[in-house]
């Protein structure tokens, strides 16, 4: 009996257990190193840049992407102590952090990819406002919750599709990462797609909001199929995903009882937006909050 | 006869269920925590054992939920990707440590949305730990080894606590705790290893929070009149002073190998009792953050009040939107009834 | 603005730690809806990949006995030694047993 006993207390103690079992260094700290995702998706992905791609492209493209997560990263990680319930806290820095992990990934591909051997942060935290590259949807302030998640509607739901097509892009190193974050994405869509219904199809007031979020995010949304010459360049017109997109989120907003915003996109100036570093006047703000630290103590590692 | 059999016999030996007198309950509770067993949630328990348990655990999982904020103040200007990474990582595991927290306390009979009631109207208390500011980077630093190092001498034992919900929440809580503190004196190392005005940081920071985290432990054991019970109930199970002790034994050396010095010139080594000697913390200043009078009381209630009530229409539209897809589910289920009633009726007819 | 009046009912978690194991009780959560919860589940008790399958449940759809009942309940089960694996005597050097 008494052996049975301890059997039983042992699994009656808690599946956490299991944790200590998990395999010794690094494995099994790394567990508890970022929360989510373990496997390093570019491990024993061949750096070396394949042949008819040129560099200087591949890095700007990359600083397009990479700054797109990780702006919206960072508007992402301002919610943390203000979101509306504690389940919630947990699920959107989830998000974000998946976005910073693509971020790192696609910022040190582009030092790879222009030669200059440039790091992560040299890039996140030593350009100046013009330099970055993100659509200008991802820099807008937080707003409310419904304006939050309307953004999140319409990025995630543009960047799967277009991830999608990139898991099979020339370069492998943003191929792995762009199969990765194919999943990451798909998940980031649900949670968007689930709180668009609920406060769409919620009270009155929450369909208010929710709409007026749309309303305000939506002459936003024409950049991302707005090519660039890169772009172009490299093969992806994001253009080719225009239609299938929005007719995804027309399906979602209408299933939400909502109405598909009609908004003229936001104009460009002299022709240029967000992917040629002219930004709105939020991205300065922002970046100056990212990036005090780091430039205060210039020459130092953390 | 071992243990448990003793508390089997104490269960035996009772009449039928329902009529059991307070005396047979009260001995088998007793029994069943003194061959250290667990209490779980529908067993009968004392009222103060309960009241002591919710109140622990709500002022456990406040601090948790509080206490993403003192460091959430470095998450938009951590100073490199990485950094930002991990403390993000951190953040979430504590509103996840709240979680688990409010779910033990929940097990109590009490409802989360209770005891988030009575933290924001200053009802509840937590930690007061909190309540300093963070001035620099190296903060985040310190907070991890000596906060979350001064948390893990208080939680480790929490883990054989004798309530079964909070002592498997401590289980995981635990083990991230000891993760938060190596990162945290990881960074610290990286910081001391760096530029001068970085090993100031460091010095500054832990200057500022050495003699908090000292009185995390509570008052010293003359003042704190609960331990005694709690003890007896297996809540607890060392005094205050015996961790803290502990604690300063277990800092002194990690501090030597960082290369800093810890703000207290009466800190020597006893080689009587093998423990290190060390000052009084100002138990004045402590009474006065309890009271509400540290210098972040009022930000931190008024952040966490501010969530909860921006966030109630979103909350409310949640289940707004979940009662009208039930309503839906269910007029479908209705209607499918009907119909297949109606197609019995017919081919009975015929 | 009341706080309990858009309160999310309460969900239990159990996780399956890995193939071949029982689901097991890990806790609770609030969430407004079923798929709510099991997302706040995935995030919250296996964010460290702790597990390889969830069920969340409502608490008040779960039907538990009485601690009162324990004698008449869980007694007769524990007469029948059969049920238990030490019933078995079993020699030891038959390995994996």
């Amino acid at each position: 009996m008494n052996e049975h006993r301890a059997m039983t207390d042992h699994t009656d103690d808690h599946v956490y257990l299991s944790l200590s079992e998990a395999p010794g260094e690094p494995e099994g700290e790394a567990r508890w190193a970022y929360g989510t995702g373990f496997a390093d998706p570019l491990l024993g992905v061949d750096t070396a840049l394949p042949p008819g791609i040129d560099g200087a492209d591949l890095a700007a493209y990359c600083l397009m992407l990479g700054d797109d997560a990780l702006i919206l990263a960072q508007r992402l990680i301002e919610w943390c102590t203000r979101a509306p319930e504690l389940e919630e806290e947990v699920a959107l820095a989830n998000l974000a952090l998946d976005l910073l992990g693509q971020s790192r990934q696609l910022l040190s591909r582009a030092g790879q990819a222009d030669g200059t051997g440039r790091g992560e942060d040299e890039f996140a935290y030593w350009r100046e406002d013009h330099e970055f590259r993100n659509v200008r949807l991802v820099e807008a302030p937080n707003g409310d919750f419904a304006y939050s998640i309307a953004r999140l509607l319409l990025f995630s739901t543009a960047r799967h599709a277009l991830y999608e097509r990139l898991a099979s892009f020339a370069d492998p190193v943003l191929a792995a990462v762009a199969a990765r974050g194919v999943k990451e994405l798909a998940y980031h869509r649900e949670y968007a797609i689930a709180w668009t219904l609920r406060l769409g199809d919620g009270t009155p007031y929450s369909a208010l909001r929710m709409q007026a979020g749309l309303d305000a995010v939506w002459p936003l949304l024409d950049e991302l199929f707005t090519a660039h010459p890169v772009e172009l360049r490299l093969g992806t017109d994001p253009a080719e995903l225009r239609e299938s997109v929005l007719q995804g989120l027309a399906e979602v907003i209408t299933e939400a009882g909502l109405t598909v915003p009609v908004a003229a996109p936001m104009a460009r100036v002299g022709g240029r937006a967000g992917r040629d570093g002219v930004h709105t006047e939020a991205l300065g703000p922002l970046l100056a909050e990212l990036q005090v630290v780091a430039r205060a103590h210039p020459g130092a590692t953390w | 006869m071992d243990a448990a059999n003793a508390v089997n016999a104490a269960g035996a030996g009772s009449v039928a269920q329902g009529d059991r007198d307070l005396g047979d309950l009260e001995a088998h509770f007793d029994a069943v925590v003194g061959a250290e067993q667990r209490i779980e949630p529908r067993d009968w328990m004392p009222d103060a054992y309960r009241a002591t348990l919710v109140r622990q655990i709500a002022q456990h999982a406040h601090s948790e939920i509080i206490g993403m904020q003192p460091e959430g103040n470095w998450l938009t200007r951590a100073p490199s990707l990485r950094r930002k990474a991990i403390l993000l990582a951190k953040s979430q595991d504590e509103a996840g440590h709240g979680l688990y927290l409010y779910a033990a306390a929940e097990t109590l009979g009490v409802d989360r949305a209770e005891l988030t009631e009575k933290l924001i109207s200053g009802r509840q208390k937590y930690s007061s730990i909190f309540n300093y500011p963070t001035l620099t980077y190296a903060d985040v630093g310190v907070i991890g080894w000596l906060v979350d190092g001064a948390a893990i001498c208080n939680q480790v034992p929490l883990c054989r606590c004798s309530y079964g919900p909070y002592a498997r929440a401590m289980v995981r809580i635990c083990k991230e705790e000891s993760f938060h503190q190596r990162q945290g004196y990881e960074l610290l190392m990286t910081l001391m290893r760096g530029t001068e005005g970085q090993r100031r940081m460091v010095q500054d920071a832990v200057d500022r929070w050495w003699w908090p985290s000292l009185m995390m432990f509570g008052p010293p054991d003359g003042d704190s009149p609960n331990t005694a019970q709690s003890m007896a109930w297996r809540i607890k199970r060392h005094t205050n002073d015996e961790l803290r002790q502990r604690f300063v034994d277990m800092s002194v050396p990690q501090a030597e190998h960082l290369g800093v010095t810890l703000p207290d010139p009466a800190l020597s080594w006893n080689e009587e009792r093998g423990g290190w000697d060390f000052g009084e913390p100002d138990w004045s200043e402590l009474k006065q953050v309890i009271k509400g009078q540290g210098p972040c009381n009022t930000e931190r209630v008024d952040r966490r009040r501010a969530a909860h009530e921006d966030g109630a229409w979103v909350r409310e539209a949640a289940l707004a939107y979940a009662h009208k897809q039930q309503q839906k589910h269910q007029q479908a289920q209705q209607a499918q009834q009907q119909q297949m009633q109606q197609q019995q009726k017919q081919e009975n007819r015929k | 603005m009341s706080a309990t009046k858009a309160d999310w009912p309460l969900y239990e978690v159990f996780v399956r730690p890995r193939r071949g194991l029982n689901h097991v009780h890990v806790g609770s959560l609030h969430a407004a809806d079923d798929r709510m919860a099991l997302l706040a589940a995935r995030d919250l008790y296996t964010r460290r990949n702790e597990g390889v399958s969830l069920w969340v449940v409502r608490s008040s759809a779960i039907t538990a006995s009485a601690p009162d009942e324990q004698d008449p309940f869980f007694a007769p089960s524990g007469d029948k030694v059969y049920r238990h694996p030490t019933f078995y005597d079993i020699p030891e050097d038959v390995p994996h047993i």
